[in-house]
């Protein structure tokens, strides 16, 4: 350690104003402040002293994801080798190497391209390397079909850093979160990568039906009687899986255990915010419950408000994309609001448009471009409350 | 009446004017800079499309359409007027946006004076003129569903006005680079808000 903070100290200078690479400056700070945590303190304005800083709140979360991603690895495995029909015959740990063997590729080019423009804008504007990247880097292979082709990961992650989050100036200032506006725009811009049931097994074999349980489900909206049924004792009857995350889905998004291990995290470091987390499942259960109660078709009777919350990326969705903390509301009463409407909009698109079985994503994206609206009410709320109080006692 | 709600909610949000067809964009773009004058201006449209789409559809029903006129006499059934819906439609709009001018100077001066000229041009503003001819080409059958078809779009436009303005509230201090400032970044915000509205694209109600 000591040996590299040396050679940083002794290479600093000529990165410095009127130094050698003076033009590198911020690839130059991006790596320090990787690597040690920054002595530079704020000089004015209001500061709070701690020592917690973007970087390492982001390596957090970073962590959090950590167990969803290597049930992910395994469970593209598993689910590849059960299409073959070679699942008893292969060991745990040949179905995780398989997996690694394919998502490895996805998450290298979500960092290289992303961090690339990220760097390079940097260097552009002059301003230091934002380290938002590094959890968007990691969340947008976690939401993407494990047969993407790369190049499609690439041009949605250049879209998402570039149109998502650089405009609007980068970390901490944009409007929606840029994983999501890569999901939305592949969703998109190549649908049929994105739905129907080829793609979400890596090399599937074709005597096992691959959909995800969403996709048995919206089938359900047609379906009557006894062809409804069969669907559900087929596909859905196996809640245990779908909670453990043994189904065909999005590499990250299939296991509520793994993703509930990174809520823990997030919520015990207090980085998540857990008004967020349980408003979402709330809001998705009144929904479910409601549809229950409606049941105008067998999607809505046949399945129960609570598998909802176990089903396809609504725990993902709820747990690392409604939390993150610039897209999402600021203020405490806000993020009620905010939080139950993604749950309730996440299960009405979901029941209600068959073009789109997967809708949390669209639901929180679409809640992203409300939340400022909603703070701004909020905060009037308050003002007027407080107005109102000055009047009386006065 | 569960048909009037699907056509409300329709209007709303999957027919949405800004994000489904791109109506209304001068003054979306323009009067969107604070929450509080895109509001005021987002309830004057909510106003007009709410008086002018049912007026409009009378217009339509009883004189324009062809053998609308056989009310007035049974010689008239061979006649069809539609091809003055737009002049009489743009005629039914700018008297009610005189009159809703005058309600808010009134009223309102502070409203008034913030909206400036984009208040006397909603009457050239296409969502309005576009609600009116949306009501005609889709042949909605009452008075009923042509007022709740008026108010929901007129709901939708200020929804959406709405949001776009608290969004550049939000973004005024943030460092977006020089040349995208201002109109540049509000298309792409836009945009953005177009793609998170296709959620609700291809619903059946």
């Amino acid at each position: 350690m000591k040996a590299l903070r040396k050679f940083l100290d002794k290479k600093k200078p000529l990165f410095e104003k009127g130094g050698k690479y003076a033009k590198l400056q911020s690839t130059f700070e991006a790596f320090e402040t990787f690597l040690f945590v920054p002595d530079i303190t704020s000089k004015t304005g209001t500061h709070i002293k701690d020592a917690i800083d973007l970087k390492r709140t982001m390596s957090v979360v970073v962590l959090a994801l950590f167990p969803a991603l290597l049930f992910g690895m395994y469970n593209v495995g598993y689910q590849h080798f059960r299409s073959a029909g070679e699942l008893a015959a292969t060991g745990m740990f040949d179905l995780f190497l398989y997996g690694l063997i394919k998502v490895l590729p996805i998450i290298v080019v979500s960092y290289v391209v992303g961090l690339g423009i990220e760097f390079a804008f940097a260097q552009m504007r002059g301003h230091k390397v934002n380290e938002g990247f590094l959890v968007s880097g990691m969340l947008i292979p976690l939401i993407m079909p494990v047969e993407a082709p790369l190049w499609m990961v690439a041009v949605a992650t250049a879209f998402a850093v570039v149109i998502g989050k650089e405009v609007f100036g980068g970390t901490g200032m944009n409007i929606w979160n840029p994983a999501l506006v890569a999901r939305a725009f592949f969703f998109f811009a190549y649908p049929s990568k994105m739905s129907g049931d080829a793609v979400w097994i890596a090399d599937k074999a074709d005597t096992f039906s691959g959909a995800t349980p969403l996709a048995h489900a919206a089938a359900l909206v047609g379906a009557k009687g006894e062809a409804a049924t069969s669907i559900i004792e087929q596909h859905l009857s196996n809640t245990w899986d779908m909670f453990v995350g043994l189904i065909p889905g999005s590499i990250g998004e299939t296991s509520t255990i793994a993703i509930l291990i990174g809520a823990l995290i997030l919520i015990a470091t207090g980085i998540g915010s857990w008004r967020i987390i349980v408003s979402v499942f709330a809001g998705g259960f009144v929904m479910g419950t409601l549809f229950n109660l409606l049941g105008s078709n067998s999607y809505m009777t046949l399945i129960p408000a609570w598998q909802h919350l176990v089903m396809g990326g609504f725990a993902f969705g709820a747990v690392f994309m409604a939390t993150d903390p610039v897209s999402g509301t600021q203020t405490t009463r806000g993020k009620y609001i905010y939080g139950f409407l993604i749950g309730f909009l996440a299960v009405l698109i979901r029941v209600l448009n068959a073009g789109f079985p997967e809708a949390m994503m669209l639901a929180i994206l679409l809640m992203n471009t409300f939340a400022p609206l909603i703070d701004h009410f909020v905060v009037q709320g308050n003002i007027k409350r407080r107005l109102k109080r000055v009047k009386v006692t006065a | 009446m569960e048909n009037l709600i699907n056509i409300f909610i329709k209007s709303i949000f999957i027919d949405n004017m800004v994000f489904a067809y791109f109506l209304g964009m001068c003054s979306f773009l323009a009067v969107s800079k604070t929450v509080k004058t895109s509001m005021g201006l987002g309830i004057a449209v909510v106003f007009v499309l709410g008086i002018t789409v049912p007026v409009d559809y009378l217009l339509n029903k009883y004189i324009l359409e062809s053998g609308a006129l056989t009310w007035f006499d049974s010689s008239f059934a061979n006649v069809d007027l539609s091809f003055l819906s737009f002049i009489m439609f743009i005629a039914v709009i700018a008297s009610m946006v005189q009159l809703v001018e005058m309600i808010v100077e009134k009223f309102a001066p502070a409203l008034y004076s913030t909206l400036g000229i984009f208040l006397p041009l909603i009457a050239v503003n296409c969502a309005i003129l576009g609600g009116s001819l949306f009501m005609q080409e889709r042949g909605y059958n009452t008075l009923a569903e042509a007022t709740t078809y008026g108010l929901g779009s007129g709901i939708g436009w200020l929804l959406a006005i709405v949001g776009i303005s608290a969004i550049r509230e939000k973004i005024r201090y943030s460092n977006i680079p020089a040349p995208l400032r201002g109109l540049g970044i509000t298309f792409i915000v836009t945009g953005l808000m177009g793609i998170a509205f296709m959620s609700f694209m291809g619903i059946k109600l």
